[in-house]
């Protein structure tokens, strides 16, 4: 890192941490938290396996699992695949363009931040008198009558945690828009960037839809409204379509940067550009599109009529046609290809046929008329784990392999990554395949317990040992990671040796600044194009200069910490007399700390032009 | 070709038929069991769905094999770098049109099938429906089943005649629940805001099978006992059904014990139970007054707050807790410690209290 390389100590590392606005290291963050609550989301899936392995199971009590299965779901989606999908958009989307950071540094630290508060919030709810237990869905009759604060912590750690994924997106959308290296065309950019882009849109008009019903609810449970209350006048109907039509896009949002990353493996492991690119990138956008136009499918049941659940049920089979598109192209990508079987691939190369699973029972769920057998029984939990698990778990596996030089300048052992692989494969299709005639033969969904002789008991045992790999998949990983972090070994620009966008062009990790100069682009799959003509590197698209860099600051975590605190008091308000206070203290410390923010004036630094100068060699060498 | 095509389709289709027999689940509980109109149309479209979807996921596995194994890397030229092919992208963009628009006809056409309630909307002169109509209403963790033109009540045991339409009001009265009973069709939510509605049929020979019982269930997560909050249907010929209403009907006032140790427990239901439950089927009480299942024909059921085997000993056991089985029910505490003597008196009231003889 330049002339700032020096051994720091811990403290010094941590503040850094704290009060950081580099991507890369906002990326580590993401990946640091995001990882934790996904180990947390996993072992809250081994006590469901565990309780659900035989009949009349007294594991744990009916309510604890109610509580178990919410925060499953729950963390699984907002705390652990979307931090790590942002982990994986932050540390290399801004490399792919050619830019040297996101456009709002200061908001992608107060984006983390706010994440990170409603997450750590939202789970000290289990220390709290217990966690919300109306499942991830939380529909409102039930979100209402739920006694406790359960509901409460996740009404407002949601609240928190999705502010920050909206700043989010609107800043990677910003940045792509604005931040493209001089000659990095929209039709030139990488796949995975467009996939961050459709899927930052997607958050931005999303997630305002959440946002409102979380208030709703926020209002109805903690300020005495009766927004979900039928005797009152309210409607429960109606935070069904607030969730879903967030709900719905959400799931995109998951799986288009899954999309995005295997695209890159496909290419790069097979050496050949990425089949019909320009139709990949068509349906990106047609999915995203078309994503919000099918969330009442998930409401087949509810009673809307025929017409409304025909409509969603011809919407909803039509983005089988762009998926399909994909699966096409990627298979395309690699037939005539050179193809190696890295770690990354070969969870590129599984997830086809465990995607076009899940794919294919979703287009049966569509169908409205067979989805009142589907709706809400096992057959529902199998498709989804199959899309999400076989697509966005199989694809942030995949992207921890193939970017982890590029975000720790070490790669992880090949060896292990494959025991990884090969446990989680075999667990994965274990555990879910079976659930799909679990929820056919007529077991429903989010049950504690069941009672024998309804022909449950052998497939949920098989179930659950299937659960046993996938957790000893990940201790494995974790081993991986440790090991590899020991060791250390160094890494160059380009580990994998064939590269080909911008990423890999410049160190493991790179500089703070990422690129001293510029870089021009002059085609898809940039830096591939210039090693086929024998260049060592990109050509500079500008002459070398000072580099405007923006300061750190500690104001993102003083106001996401401002949040958590009035989350608190609104919590307590009704109960406690310290609550008001609480709640105006806490909007005290966020107000007051933006108020800072807007009058101190902050201009940043400059690296000087000399300094870069000096840094040369370094830089070659690495 | 064309007979090769033929041979690869059937074997497609006695391979699905296969699968389909081996693992298909129990006859009262399962939808791959179809045991009625609905669940048949149901079972229709997934036997089409699959047979659609096993013939892509064949494409694509062919192609992914070859991929695969065809081209590995060997040595370390760099393959030709291939935009893309306009016609091979056109076919597979028009062929899964195709596909999907061969499943979205009839998925369409069945979603407004079973949708047609017009039968329960004409009243005749008696302000009845010529149809048989079933109120549910769902609560935390019971079904209560109305039936409006017998004017009778019944819980936790819907009874239902074979080989007919009958059609279902749903709604619920705390939570949302939803309607499930698989062998026989597809749910549809018990809403707190509207009442839902739509038609079930329940085919004689498939009931038989089934030991004319078959199981129901609740799909919507309502609370801590939402995975016992079961019911059963006993499925019955249209006289045995109509002389099950009769009977039902006849019971005007609470049925008089025979026995002393029933009276005994007539005495202590009377002080202890008959707020919540009712022992008469009259529909007269309103929906906010009947707090828990209506007992009129309690003797004549299969289980025991739907999920516990009907005998005394199961019964004693409910009736001392109620919450080590149903975790959360709202009867746990209504009533006070009863003594031995008294569950054994209950017990024997309320195992008397039969409508059909037998």
């Amino acid at each position: 890192m330049s002339t700032l390389a020096q051994k720091k100590g811990f403290g010094a590392v941590l503040w850094d941490y704290l009060t950081t606005v580099d991507h890369k290291k906002i990326a580590i963050l993401y990946l640091i938290a995001g990882g934790f609550f996904f180990l947390l989301g996993g072992l809250e899936a081994m006590f469901i396996r565990i309780q659900l392995a035989v009949p009349n199971n007294d594991f744990v009590s009916a309510g604890l699992y109610n509580e178990i299965l919410t925060m499953h779901g729950t963390t699984m989606i907002f705390l652990a695949a979307m931090p790590l999908i942002f982990a994986f958009m932050n540390a290399v989307m801004p490399l792919q363009i050619g830019a040297r950071d996101v456009a709002f540094p200061f908001l992608n630290s107060l984006g983390f931040w706010l994440f990170f508060f409603g997450g750590v919030f939202l789970n000290l709810s289990w220390f709290l008198g217990g966690a919300p237990d109306a499942g991830w869905t939380s529909y409102a009759s039930l979100s209402i009558a739920s006694e406790g604060h359960g509901i409460d912590f996740y009404a407002l750690g949601l609240q928190i945690s999705g502010a920050g994924t909206l700043i989010g997106g609107i800043n990677f959308l910003v940045t792509i828009i604005n931040m493209r290296a001089p000659g990095m065309t929209y039709m030139r950019m990488p796949m995975f960037t467009w996939a961050t882009f459709v899927t930052s849109a997607l958050i931005l008009f999303a997630f305002p839809a959440l946002t409102v019903g979380l208030f709703l609810l926020i209002f109805d449970r903690m300020f005495g409204s009766n927004f979900f209350d039928p005797a009152m006048g309210g409607n429960t109907i109606i935070w069904e379509h607030f969730f879903w039509i967030f709900g719905h896009p959400e799931v995109y949002i998951l799986v288009l940067p899954a999309f995005g990353i295997f695209s890159e493996i496909f290419a790069i492991f097979s050496r050949k550009r990425l089949f019909g690119y320009s139709s990949m990138v068509f349906a990106t956008v047609l999915i995203g599109f078309l994503g919000f136009m099918v969330w009442a499918h998930h409401m087949f049941t509810t009673g809307m009529g025929p017409i409304a659940n025909a409509i969603f049920a011809v919407a909803t089979m039509a983005i089988a046609v762009p998926t399909g598109i994909k699966i096409f192209n990627w298979l395309f990508t690699m037939w005539g290809g050179s193809i190696t079987f890295t770690t990354p691939m070969l969870w590129a190369i599984a997830f086809i046929p465990s995607f076009v699973a899940g794919g294919v029972t979703g287009v049966m769920l569509a169908s409205a008329a067979q989805d009142y057998q589907y709706h809400d029984s096992y057959f529902v939990v199998a498709h989804f784990h199959y899309v999400i698990v076989g697509g966005v778990v199989f694809a942030l596996f995949a992207g921890a392999h193939l970017y982890w030089p590029k975000m720790f300048g070490t790669m992880l052992n090949e060896f292990l990554g494959k025991i990884t692989f090969v446990l989680f494969f075999i667990g994965f299709h274990l555990t879910f395949f079976i659930q799909h005639f679990l929820g056919l033969w007529g077991m429903p969904r989010r049950i504690f317990t069941y009672l024998p002789g309804q022909g449950f008991e052998t497939s949920n045992m098989v179930s659950t040992v299937g659960a046993f790999f996938m957790a000893a998949a990940v201790i494995i990983l974790l081993i991986n990671i440790v090991i590899t972090s020991v060791k250390n070994e160094k890494v160059g620009n380009d580990p994998w040796g064939d590269g080909r966008t911008l990423e890999w062009a410049i160190p493991s990790p790179p500089p703070f600044y990422n690129f001293k100069q510029l870089p021009l682009i002059r085609g898809l799959d940039a830096y591939w194009l210039e090693k086929m003509e024998g260049k060592k590197g990109m050509s500079p698209a500008e002459p070398l200069g000072d580099i405007h860099m923006p300061n750190n600051s500690f104001i993102p975590f003083v106001i996401s910490f401002g949040l958590f605190v009035a989350a608190f008091g609104a919590m307590y308000r009704a109960e406690h007399s310290w609550g008001i206070p609480v709640l105006i203290v806490g909007m005290l410390i966020t107000l007051g700390s933006m108020f800072v923010r807007s009058v101190k004036d902050d201009h940043g630094y400059h690296i000087h032009k000399e300094d870069l100068e000096d840094t040369n060699d370094k830089g070659v060498k690495a | 070709m064309k007979r090769l095509a033929k041979w690869r389709l059937f074997s497609l289709f006695a391979m699905m038929a296969l699968i389909l027999s081996a693992c298909s689940g129990k006859p009262y509980l399962s939808t791959l069991k179809p045991a009625g109109e609905v669940a048949q149309t149901q079972f229709d479209l997934m036997v089409l769905s699959t047979v659609i979807m096993v013939g892509v996921i064949a494409v694509v596995t062919v192609i992914f094999f070859i991929v695969v194994f065809k081209f590995r890397r060997k040595d370390d030229r760099i393959p030709k770098q291939v935009e893309g092919s306009h016609k091979l992208e056109i076919i597979w963009t028009v062929i899964p049109i195709l596909l999907l628009l061969i499943l979205a006809v009839p998925t369409v056409s069945a979603t407004f099938k079973l949708a047609d309630v017009g039968p329960m909307e004409k009243k005749n002169e008696e302000g009845k429906t010529d149809a048989l109509v079933v109120n549910v209403r769902a609560n935390l963790y019971w079904w209560e089943f109305e039936y409006p033109n017998q004017e009778i009540i019944t819980g936790q045991e819907l009874v239902v005649p074979t080989d007919e339409k009958v059609y279902f009001n749903l709604i619920a009265s705390d939570v949302k629940h939803s309607f499930w009973i698989p062998a026989v069709g597809g749910k549809l939510d018990t809403n707190t805001d509207n009442v839902n509605k739509f038609w079930l049929k329940f085919d004689s020979e498939k009931a038989a099978e089934a030991d004319n019982y078959f199981y129901g269930k609740c799909a919507e997560l309502c609370g801590p006992s939402h995975a016992l909050m079961d019911f059963k249907v006993k499925a019955v010929p249209r006289d045995e059904f109509d002389q099950w209403a009769t009977a039902m009907a006849e019971v005007k006032e609470p049925k008089k014990a025979e026995t002393d140790l029933a009276q005994a427990g007539q005495e202590v239901f009377n002080n202890s139970c008959i707020g919540c439950h009712a022992v008469t089927p009259a529909n007269t009480a309103p929906e906010a007054a009947r707090l828990a299942p209506n007992l009129t024909n309690f003797g004549d059921r299969d289980r025991i707050a739907g999920i516990l085997d009907h005998t005394e000993e199961d019964l004693k056991d409910w009736l001392r807790d109620p919450e080590t089985f149903k975790p959360g029910n709202k009867m746990t505490g209504t009533y006070g410690e009863l003594s031995e003597e008294e569950l054994d008196a209950l017990t024997e009231y309320l195992m008397g209290l039969k409508v059909m003889e037998q």
